[in-house]
This record gives structure tokens, sequence and C-alpha cells, in this order.
């Protein structure tokens, strides 16, 4: 029984490395050869390459992009991390040179609030047509109701048949 | 209330319909750039044809200059290339070049066949000045004026229409800027 679990495990285990690994081929990410002091600096980099995007390239993000401006933007925040620089320092580095076009989250100011509030805005307008529409409901069944005196002459015509 | 409700989907056709009419003649691809009005970045760079001697923002001229990024790379670059030859004739302003990762070799054969329009070329083979420029694709051209402030970032190939109508008035009133003494 408890060999049979660890092996569970174990083949588990496989078939996630395995995906893992398949997964990570399968797409044609570019191949820089960075070395990094420590995993922390290493997921900034990555989290930094994924937010930031190519200027030329305008789809993708400086990781995913093959243009040799991504390819020497990436160096840029590579050797910005190196000298110790902050995330925001770096992005700032960016938006100073190239213009808030490179943030994939565009930053909170008076040209992106349709973008941040538009959603929720849509949202409250379209709860509140909903309310509308089910508050008017009610009145309008009453209206449509047959009167006691209609009913009555339903019921005569009903039973002669 | 009732009367505006009935418009309303003809009210938000229009709308929508101006919205994408317009879109369909915008260009994503013409970022403004975030440069103008700043100062020309520091740099400290071997020009193409001398790889010894360090050229620094101490060695431009005084006076109205532009700054044209190019490599042997890009087509685009050929195209404007005459042109360049063209107005490198003039002294009202001096030309220089800030070749864009590319190889030495080819650049140098590149200026010597074609012709050098540059009082001298930047090499910028990791691509920190045009990096500090925001440059993403040659070519691009700056103008610079006799503060040492960026005016303009033109990206594309330059020719004598684009010339006449962005580039003629803007030099004009940097030269009237500098008479004026400011």
């Amino acid at each position: 029984m408890h060999v049979r679990f660890s092996l569970i495990t174990l083949t588990t285990l496989l078939f996630i490395i395995v995906s893992a690994a398949s997964s990570f081929s399968a797409s044609a990410i570019p191949v820089d050869t960075y070395e990094f002091q420590d995993e922390v600096t290493k997921t900034r980099f990555n989290a930094l390459t994924k937010e930031l995007r190519c200027p030329k390239c305008q789809n993708q993000n400086l990781a995913d992009s093959n243009s040799p401006i991504a390819a020497d933007l990436r160096r840029e925040v590579y050797d910005l991390l190196q000298q110790g620089k902050a995330d925001l320092e770096i992005v700032n580095f960016m938006v100073a040179r190239y213009g808030e076009f490179v943030l994939y989250r565009p930053r909170v100011s008076s040209l992106t609030y349709i973008l941040w509030f538009g959603p929720a805005v849509l949202l409250l307008i379209g709860v509140f047509v909903v309310v509308m529409i089910i508050r008017k409901r009610p009145k309008e069944a009453i209206e449509e109701a047959l009167s006691a005196e209609q009913q009555r002459k339903l019921d005569n015509i009903l039973k002669d048949k | 209330m009732n009367k505006v409700i009935r418009f309303l989907p003809l009210i938000l056709f229009v709308v929508l319909g101006v919205v994408l009419y317009r879109s369909l003649s915008l260009k994503p691809t013409e970022l403004p750039s975030a440069m103008v009005g700043k100062s020309f970045p520091e740099f400290a760079l071997y020009t193409v044809f001398d790889e010894k001697n360090v050229k620094t923002n101490a060695d431009l001229k005084e006076g109205i200059k532009l700054v044209n990024v190019w490599g042997t790379w890009c087509p685009s670059c050929r195209a404007e290339h005459e042109f360049l030859l063209d107005i490198a004739q003039a002294d009202r302003f001096t030309i220089y070049g800030l070749n864009y990762d590319d190889e030495r070799h080819l650049a140098q054969k590149w200026l010597t066949n074609l012709g050098n329009p540059y009082e001298f070329s930047m090499f910028d083979e990791l691509g920190k000045l045009s990096i500090n420029l925001g440059v993403y694709a040659a070519p691009e051209t700056f103008v610079i004026d006799h503060n040492n402030i960026i005016r303009k970032r033109f990206a594309g190939p330059l020719n004598e229409r684009i010339w006449h109508d962005e580039f003629e008035p803007l030099i004009v009133q940097i030269e009237l800027e500098q008479q004026a003494g400011e």
C-alpha cells in the first residue's frame, strides 16, 4: 500500500515535469543567457519583461519578441536590475523614453479613466436597466389581467361549450 | 423619455460608426516620442570609422543638429540616403548619424560606397544611446536645437515633401529663437 502510493506520486510528479518541459519547448520564446544572482531577481526580470511592451512589435511584450529592439531592451532591464534598481525605477526609465505606451497595464490618469472605470460604469448602467425592467413588469401584468366582469363572461362562454 | 429610448439604438449605432470610422485612419505604429522637449541624452560612443576615440556630447557642434538613426539592415534607410546627402550640403545645421545594431564593416562599406552625409556617425552596437533616445526602429530623425533640446522626432524615411512640411518650418523657428538669443 505504501509502495503503491509513492509510485503514484512519482508518476504524477513525472507527468507534471514532462508536461511543464514540453510546454516550455513548444513556445518560441527568445533565449537569452542571463545569469541572476538569486531567484528573486530572476522572477522580477521575468515579470518586468512580461509587463513591458515591445515598441516595435506592438502586440508582443519584451519577453516574447525576437526583434532587435526587444533584445536590447531586455538587456537594459537586466543591466538595471544588476545595478540594483527598483521595479518602479525600471518602469519609469522605460516610460521616460518610450512613453506610457510601453505599459501593458496603463496607469490611472485622466486619459485612462474611461479604460479603468468604463466597464464598472457600463455594469452599473446594466444593473439600472435590469432593475427598471423588473420594476415595470408587475404593473403591466396587472393591466393585462382580466377584470372580474370579463372573467365572468369568459366563464360563461366556456361553460356553454 | 420613451421617445428618447426608442432612438437609443440609432444614436448608439451612429456614435459607434463615427468612432470606428475614425479609427480606420489611425496609425497605431506612429508613436509620439516621449523625448521631445528633453535634453539630448549623454553618450560616449565610438564612431563607425573610429574605434579608438570616444565621442561625447562635447563633440557635437553648436547650433542646430539633426541626428539620423540608421542601419545597413534597414531598407528605408537606403531609400532616404540620397535625400540626406542632398540636405547635408546646407550649412544651417549639422547632421550626425547614429548607427544602430549594425556591423562595423557593413556600415563603413555603406558610407564609403553611397556617400557620407554625416559629420560623424556614432556606432551604437548595444543600442545604449538609441534606447535613451526612445528609438524603436530605423530610420528616425531627431532635431536638436542650439540649447541641446530635442525638438522633434520623425520616424520613417525622409523625403522632399516631409522635409518641406515638417522640418523646414521648425528649423526656421529655431533660427529665429537663436537670433532672439533665447
